[in-house]
């Protein structure tokens, strides 16, 4: 399969994603359409390398989730993205699809304070159990202080 | 029956079944950094693993937001501080896609010849570290481990003479390298990677006549093809798991398609799968540096001219996912740029992290003894872990 033909088998199946035929191909997705499509780039597109998954701090926009994954033998590269939309922090986990996501998504928890629905062990990974806020997050200012450290 | 006797006794009539929780760290030899794993064991089998990282964190990616893209690329040196010049790699090649720059040749060539040398410096690392970790079973501990460092110092030796630093380099900048290399170091490069090349045959003899170091790298810690792509494991381990993926042959960067290189595959996915895969680089990285220097082009080193202009870079806005293949496997920095001087958001995708993840999925059902041989066949680097 070439990317043009996954680009627009990813058209037809998914009406609401916006293709962008670059490489790696740029899908935006609603919320809704997140785990049906992450299932479909690896069951159909064949796209089964987790590579990450990370966030984005649109400050008024929102946030916004990232993930990219590749079909290592035809070397098509999804890059998935989703807004969750203003003040919403909750996304469907897709840890239950590529188990490369568990610590992915945990990180993107610690640092982002992402809910993922349906993750088996959302806890912080990088940052103490107890630390307070989501550093990544644009609100979070680089010297906030975090006693007694600092 | 005093209670030191019930101690006894209880300890004699241990008839297995019962659970036991092995704390394995933070400052155990094995893990090469600070890593505690917390081990759920049935007399000597681990049943269950969970991973405690972030002991590292510094958060890179925050800082990166704070520092311009002539900054960042010596801080980003500090992530994985085994093979420091990868992850400059990675962050340079993301700006440069992101700004449309360009780089010329030598720099490219030179690119390629220090990160070369840093991936047989890294395993070098990897090998002396993982042998001694084996310890007994290669009749006396720190051999291995002497000899191997012993030849990355050479290497070092040679960064030292193009940089001036020996761990953390800064070497890569937006455009092109800093420094050009000094007279004579070509030669000094050539005498290096031929001798350690006669070494690696060497030690390879020295591991694979023994039948203990067989015993424990054979059939242990076995990775299938689908559980390596799943978890997105990289580097070594993916081709010592049968997938023939090496990013310098399916998407060259920085002038790698110049150059004759094999990519090793071994299908068994063990311990034993990724040592040969990791010999066999340290022979093609040599392969490759023989070619850079012999077909080094004359020419600028970097498309900015000096310092003063490269502080001022600014990038337009955009966004681009770079990445090498670093020792350990894809490297990839996620770069978004707003059109000012320094980065709106970084993602490190750290090869170590994505490689760890895989020991919960592996573990279980191995003896104790197991964890540091499979530990250390992952090479994991926690600066890189734990950014």
């Amino acid at each position: 399969m070439t990317r043009e033909q996954a680009a627009t088998l990813i058209g037809e199946r998914f009406g609401m994603a916006q293709v962008d035929g670059t490489s790696p191909l740029v899908v935006t997705l609603p919320v809704d359409q997140w785990v049906s499509f992450a299932r479909f780039a690896k069951d159909t597109l064949g796209c089964r390398f987790f590579a990450f998954s990370t966030a984005v701090d649109w400050k008024e926009q929102g946030l916004e989730v990232v993930v990219r994954v590749e079909n290592l033998d035809t070397q098509i590269a999804l890059l998935m993205k989703t807004r969750l939309g203003a003040g919403i922090s909750s996304c469907p986990s897709l840890a239950p699809v590529y188990r490369g996501a568990n610590w992915m998504e945990r990180e993107c928890y610690d640092m982002f304070g992402i809910r993922f629905d349906g993750h088996p062990d959302l806890r912080r990974i990088l940052l103490a159990d107890d630390w307070e806020g989501h550093p990544l997050l644009k609100s979070y200012a680089v010297d906030t202080p975090h006693p007694p450290y600092r | 029956m005093t209670s030191s006797e019930a101690a006894s006794r209880i300890e004699l009539d241990y008839a297995g079944g019962e659970r036991l929780t092995m704390n394995m760290g933070p400052q155990h030899p094995s893990a090469h950094g600070v890593f505690r794993a917390i081990l759920t064991l049935e007399g000597e089998t681990v049943v269950g693993v969970d991973a405690v990282i972030g002991y590292l964190h510094r958060c890179h990616e925050k800082l990166a937001e704070t520092l311009t893209y002539a900054q960042y690329p010596s801080i980003a040196s500090k992530t994985d501080y085994v093979a420091a010049m990868t992850s400059e790699f990675a962050y340079v090649l993301a700006a440069e896609d992101i700004g449309k720059i360009e780089v010329p040749k030598r720099a490219q060539y030179l690119r390629v010849v220090t990160s070369e040398l840093q991936r047989v410096a890294s395993h070098l690392l990897w090998l002396g570290t993982w042998c001694m970790d084996m310890g007994g079973a290669l009749g006396g501990g720190a051999t291995i481990f002497l000899y191997a460092i012993r030849e990355r110092e050479l290497i070092l030796d040679l960064f030292e003479a193009l940089v001036g630093a020996r761990l953390l380099y800064g070497f890569y900048q937006v455009g092109g390298v800093r420094y050009d290399i000094p007279a004579g170091w070509a030669a000094q490069c050539r005498d290096t990677i031929g001798l350690i090349e006669q070494r690696i045959d060497e030690y390879e003899d020295l591991l694979e006549g023994n039948p203990f170091f067989l015993a424990r790298a054979r059939g242990v810690g076995v990775i299938s093809r689908e559980l390596a792509q799943d978890v997105g494991i990289a580097g070594p381990l993916l081709r010592g798991s049968g997938v023939p993926f090496d990013i310098r042959r399916a998407a060259p960067y920085s002038s790698y398609q110049d150059f004759q290189f094999t990519v090793p595959v071994e299908p068994d996915g063990d311990c034993f799968a990724r040592y040969r895969v990791r010999m066999v680089e340290f022979r093609e990285s040599i392969r490759i540096v023989r070619q850079v220097l012999d077909g080094l082009p004359e020419g600028p080193i970097s498309s900015r001219p000096g310092l003063k202009s490269v502080a001022q870079t600014r990038i337009p806005k955009g966004e681009s996912y770079a990445r090498v293949e670093g020792p350990r496997g894809e490297v990839g920095c996620y770069l978004i740029a707003d059109g000012s001087a320094k980065p709106y958001r970084m993602k490190w995708r750290g090869a170590s992290f994505s490689n760890l993840a895989v020991l919960p999925h592996i573990i279980p059902g191995h003896k104790v003894a197991d964890v540091v041989a499979i530990m250390g066949s992952v090479d994991p680097v926690f600066g890189e872990v734990d950014r």
